[in-house]
């Protein structure tokens, strides 16, 4: 499978998560939020930020409670909250999160 | 109160160690696999520091398989593997030394 | 959250030789991720998974270190490394990231004493 992003294919595997980290940009995050029917808004990019620095600093996408946790630290207490990453990221936030910011899909997340 | 099980030679001694210094009052120890070559007379010292309360316990297909049945030290009871699933019931939880 | 198990984890296998050190980690996570109280022990060669400083790209690998630093994120804070062990392989306490609890063999009985479930890896 690939997605095509100003004329370029950018590979991704079969649930639509980058199969190259390296190929992620803002264009490519915007491609895939499309395919999933979410619109970018600034709120969506602060966590994106959140949980792109989670990786970095973990080495691992993180599960929906760390993920949380992570926002919470980052964006303060009212944004470190499920329901809000369920608004911005629907049915499962720390998974359709980690595929726009083109992280791994979280093995931990059930 | 926890079963411990051994399977390994007493030539890991890392092992056995670690698995002794981790025996409380109340708890069994079950040696199987290779672990039952810890039976042996030559090693019954090494068992002479653990809880008074600790009983002893090997695996019978595993003596057997090694020819040790006969030379076993006395402290060890045998049990065969329905002996191991009621050790097993009998404790709380098991913990496994590999 | 009393009917959730304790889970007392024994980590005795030096990192990266071998996949223990890794499949622990998943378990403790996956645990965390079910709110479970869980302690987490290093012993034997598993205090080298302690060890600050690792630097695992060259070897294909994950570093262990950026894994365990998000234990806090799991609400994971519960480590404690075996002061012999530390003493057999001269290492010191201070040495070691992620500020596990020094113990010994008592302490380590105990551990095995008050949880629920003793998983070793």
């Amino acid at each position: 499978m690939a997605l095509v992003v100003n004329g370029t294919p950018i590979e991704v595997d079969d649930e639509g998560y980058l199969v190259s980290l390296s190929d992620w940009s803002e264009a490519v995050a915007e491609e895939i939020a499309r395919t999933e029917q979410v619109e970018l808004s600034e709120e969506h990019w602060a966590v994106i930020n959140v949980i792109r620095d989670f990786y970095q600093t973990f080495e691992h996408a993180p599960a929906m409670r760390p993920f949380v946790k992570a926002v919470g630290q980052a964006l303060g207490a009212d944004k470190g909250k499920s329901i809000y990453l369920m608004k911005l990221f629907p049915d499962s936030p720390a998974k359709l999160a980690a595929k726009i910011a083109g992280l791994p899909k979280p093995t931990n997340c059930l | 109160m926890a079963l411990h099980t051994l399977n390994q030679p007493p030539g890991n001694t890392q092992c056995l160690e670690r698995c002794l210094n981790a025996l409380s009052d109340g708890d069994a120890l079950l040696l199987i696999e290779d672990g039952v070559l810890a039976t042996l007379p030559a090693h019954a010292s090494r068992f002479d520091a653990i809880a008074a309360n600790v009983s002893l316990f090997a695996l019978q297909a595993d003596l057997d398989a090694r020819g040790l049945n006969v030379l076993k030290d006395a402290r060890f009871t045998v049990v065969d593997d329905g002996g191991f699933v009621d050790l097993a019931c009998e404790q709380d939880k098991v913990v496994s030394w590999y | 959250m009393s009917d959730k198990k304790k889970v007392l984890i024994i980590n005795r296998r030096a990192p990266y030789g071998r996949s223990n050190a890794r499949d622990s980690l998943d378990v403790a996570l996956t645990c965390g991720v079910f709110e479970m109280p869980i302690s987490l022990l290093f012993a034997d060669d598993g205090v080298f998974q302690l060890l600050g400083g690792h630097q695992a790209k060259d070897i294909g690998q994950k570093n262990l270190s950026a894994n365990l630093a998000a234990l806090p994120m799991y609400d994971i804070d519960q480590l404690f490394v075996c002061e012999s062990s530390l003493n057999t392989h001269g290492l010191a306490s201070d040495q070691l990231d992620h500020n596990p609890t020094v113990v010994d063999h008592n302490a380590i009985q105990q551990l095995i004493q008050s949880h629920d479930v003793v998983l070793t890896f």
